[in-house]
């Protein structure tokens, strides 16, 4: 399999998420904004950054890019794509994710390393993971908050379509564990028809030990085993509580 | 034609910074000031006539503007 990651005018993380696919010896291509062919790959990433310097909204530009045409249709073929922070917020915008992505509770830019907790294991993007197993994954952003109307959220939860959350180191979903004020914690959802996925946190920073932590390597390799071994049986199971 | 757009946060959407200006002018002594939301506002030059723009910018707010899922917005035409 190969991997495509995106670079849009003002994407900062392009290069990392390449390393960090590099470091887990999966190859990846560069995509670039302006070009409409996604060269055959089997996954594409979209990094974080400030795509079109954040102008308007946070991704509400980069959305109309062509590169992002042809996202929209290999999503719609159910190709599978991975949004980090900026991509997430693209994602969001583009529609290709409900919901939205506004300023932090606190106003402030938040750099930090946060605990998340696995909520769904049987999607391409976290079967590598065991249920629930808490993460620590580094954070960097501005408009993190996630939004979502209340038959919006309620619909995510019915579906089982939060991936992700924001926990104290015991696993717990507490207010103090959230950091940006997303609404019942969440830090990544994915679609109905889970092919697309997207999260705040980092786990293109959290791939070598050297750098603070490996807990980010299990998405990509869940990936890989998704590709080349199919999706994993859907579970059905107990929504977790907060 | 010249026409004005405000986007401003649907009710029941938080707004930190409308919050934190909210505290800023408490703290001046403006007590009386309540429900302070943060918006945006656009000016721009549409061709056509009233109703052409009108229609026209209905679609540049769905489209791009605003964001629905956040967002109200409404526009004024004119010179």
């Amino acid at each position: 399999m190969r991997w495509g990651v995106v670079t849009f005018p003002g994407s900062l993380d392009d290069a990392d998420a390449r390393h960090a696919l590099d470091a887990l010896g999966e190859p990846s291509v560069a995509l670039w904004h302006k070009d409409r062919s996604l060269h055959g790959v089997d996954c594409v990433v979209l990094p974080g950054g400030f795509s079109y310097g954040d102008y308007l909204r946070a991704g509400a530009l980069a959305r109309f890019s062509p590169v992002m045409e042809s996202v929209v249709r290999f999503a719609a073929d159910g190709g599978l794509v991975f949004g980090i922070c900026n991509g997430f917020q693209v994602l969001c915008e583009s529609g290709l994710l409900p919901g939205a992505l506004i300023r932090n509770r606190n106003l402030s830019f938040i750099c930090a390393t946060v605990h998340c907790r696995v909520e769904e294991t049987d999607t391409p993007f976290t079967s590598a993971y065991s249920q629930a197993a808490v993460l620590a994954l580094p954070i960097k952003h501005g408009e993190g908050c996630y939004v979502a109307d209340p038959a919006t959220l309620q619909g995510l939860e019915d579906n089982r379509q939060v991936l992700l959350r924001y926990v104290d180191a015991a696993g717990r979903a507490t207010e103090d564990a959230n950091p940006n004020g997303s609404l019942r914690n969440i830090a990544g959802i994915t679609n109905p028809t889970r092919n697309v996925f997207g999260l705040m946190p980092h786990p293109e920073h959290a791939v070598e030990a050297l750098c603070g932590g490996v807990d980010g390597a299990g998405f990509f390799r869940s990936v890989r085993l998704t590709l080349s071994e199919g999706l994993p049986a859907r579970t059905a199971s107990v929504p977790p509580g907060l | 034609m010249r026409a004005k757009v405000y986007v401003t946060l649907k009710a029941g959407v938080l707004d930190p910074a409308g919050k934190a200006i909210e505290r800023a002018l408490h703290s001046l002594g403006f007590d009386e000031a309540h429900d302070v939301r943060l918006g945006k506002y656009i000016e721009l030059r549409v061709e056509g006539d009233a109703t052409q723009a009108a229609n026209r910018l209905d679609d540049m707010c769905r489209k791009l503007l605003a964001n629905g899922v956040i967002e109200d917005y409404r526009f004024e035409v004119g010179d």
